[in-house]
């Protein structure tokens, strides 16, 4: 039980996500109306995002200074979690965009920042590819991952200083403080990040065991020889 | 875990108290010295090889007159900016590339003997500074020549091509480091350094356009700072992340 509690806490969470998320009364606004809803199935997916690329930024970090394997393993897990949050978090918010803004993509500088962190993602994914060497590749995954992650910070400050953004809570649209009086949203809101995120972590693990389990099947399987 | 935490914590504040409070000449007066003679080597190598930068240079000229053709006509102010930009980009995506695959392999071990990896990446970089500046610079020129200058502020344009070719000489030559280790194709080189030179050419492009249009320098102060931010990121990054690469 000590070591699979939280699995049940975002199964949990999920749950109450999906039902509160889906049945409790949201603020009746215009254009949004009951797209607000997004806000726990599309937001939270960022928040996911970026809490897998940060923790796969650390054991990057972690195996470039120790060279232990197990923390590569954890690397590129994550975020592989992180890119599947991504590609998840754009499909929702292409269709939320199509219905309030009226256009899949509106060159908004949170789209246009999200869609180039899955391209460096994605080519961290190739390079990875490219190599052969197990060393080699973690090694060098881990330099391109933390370059990526350190230039990607500062893209984020600088894209919405560039063009004004139409999202909620930017460039004069209110954000949810501004009509979330009764912080119903927030009941559901907080407990969605957490229950994504925990999923994501799930995912990780479960793909990181699988992998543990490939390579000792392949090291019994050299070793045989 | 807890422990781990701490430790990273205190890493972390050991690295911000070091940055903060070290003499920086006594760290790099040894290291400049291995510098300055591996710029030189980088340069006697290139003149010896003058192929490579007359392609490369070639490939700048033709760009800009394929693009000439292509545009056929008036240009708006915007668009010529945002050309000039992509063609330079390429430019030095191409000429960068070149830098850790151009000795064999015998001869890089060579290096790793004799100097640090810290000399090597800082060398590189000034070397790939001065090249994709005299890129930009020749493309400045074509494209004067060619499809008109309407740059009102030249020497706004000019400091921010400075500028814009340390941050792309600095990003690309980490970049090419790393392409350099997986074979080293083309398409590797491209798609891994897009991304992330993004914030640089966006910085680098909305300054230029200020130049263009004159505006008061007062307005560009802000994103030139903004740009030197980045380049230091990207350098300092490329300085402290590069001995990983170096060693395998």
């Amino acid at each position: 039980m000590k070591a699979y509690w939280w699995k049940v806490l975002a199964i949990v969470l999920l749950a109450y996500t999906l039902i509160a998320g889906l049945l409790l009364d949201v603020p009746r606004l215009a254009i949004l109306n009951e797209t607000i809803r997004a806000l726990y199935f599309h937001v939270t997916m960022w928040f996911g995002m970026i809490i897998m690329l940060v923790v796969a930024v650390y054991y990057s970090i972690k195996y470039l200074r120790k060279g232990d394997l197990r923390d590569d393993d954890l690397a590129i897990e994550f975020t592989s979690a992180g890119i599947l949050f991504g590609v998840l978090g754009i499909a929702t918010g292409m269709l939320w965009a199509k219905y309030t803004w009226g256009d899949y993509w509106s060159g908004d500088p949170k789209q246009n920042g999200s869609a180039i962190a899955l391209l460096m993602y994605f080519a961290y994914l190739i390079l990875r590819n490219s190599l052969t060497d197990v060393h080699q590749r973690a090694r060098i995954g881990a330099v391109y991952n933390i370059f990526a992650f350190a230039a990607y910070i500062p893209l984020i400050f600088v894209l919405p200083r560039l063009t004004d953004s139409l999202h909620p809570g930017n460039g004069g649209n209110p954000g949810f403080n501004a009509y979330d009086l009764d912080s119903k949203l927030r009941m559901v809101f907080y407990p969605a990040i957490i229950g994504w995120t925990l999923l994501g972590a799930w995912i990780a693990t479960v793909r990181v065991r699988y992998r543990r389990i490939e390579r000792k099947l392949e090291d019994k399987l050299i070793n045989q020889v | 875990m807890d422990g781990q935490i701490l430790g990273g914590v205190l890493f972390l504040w050991r690295g911000i108290f070091w940055f903060v409070t070290t003499p920086y000449f006594l760290i790099f007066a040894p290291m400049w010295n291995q510098v300055t003679v591996l710029i030189k080597k980088e340069m006697t190598l290139e003149w010896r090889q003058k192929y490579a930068l007359n392609g490369i240079l070639l490939y700048v000229v033709s760009a800009v007159f394929i693009t000439y053709l292509s545009v056929q006509g008036a240009l708006s102010i915007p668009t010529w900016n945002a050309l000039y930009w992509i063609i330079i980009l390429f430019s030095a995506v191409n000429a960068v590339a070149k830098s850790f695959v151009q000795e064999h392999q015998g001869r890089q071990l060579y290096y790793y003997m004799i100097a640090s990896p810290e000399a090597i990446i800082v060398s590189k970089i000034i070397y790939n500074t001065l090249l994709t500046l005299v890129l930009a610079l020749l493309g400045y020129l074509v494209f004067s020549v060619i499809l008109g200058n309407p740059v009102e502020d030249q020497g706004l344009f000019i400091v921010n091509l400075a500028l814009g070719a340390i941050g792309f000489s600095a990003c690309l030559t980490m970049v090419s480091g790393i392409a350099s280790k997986a074979g080293n194709n083309a398409t590797l080189m491209a798609i891994l350094s897009f991304p992330i030179i993004i914030p640089i050419l966006l910085m680098a492009i909305s300054i230029s356009k200020n130049a263009i249009d004159g505006l008061d320098r007062g307005v560009s102060y802000d994103k030139l700072i903004t740009l030197l931010a980045i380049n230091a990121i990207v350098t300092a990054v490329a300085y402290i992340l590069f001995p990983y690469i170096w060693r395998s």
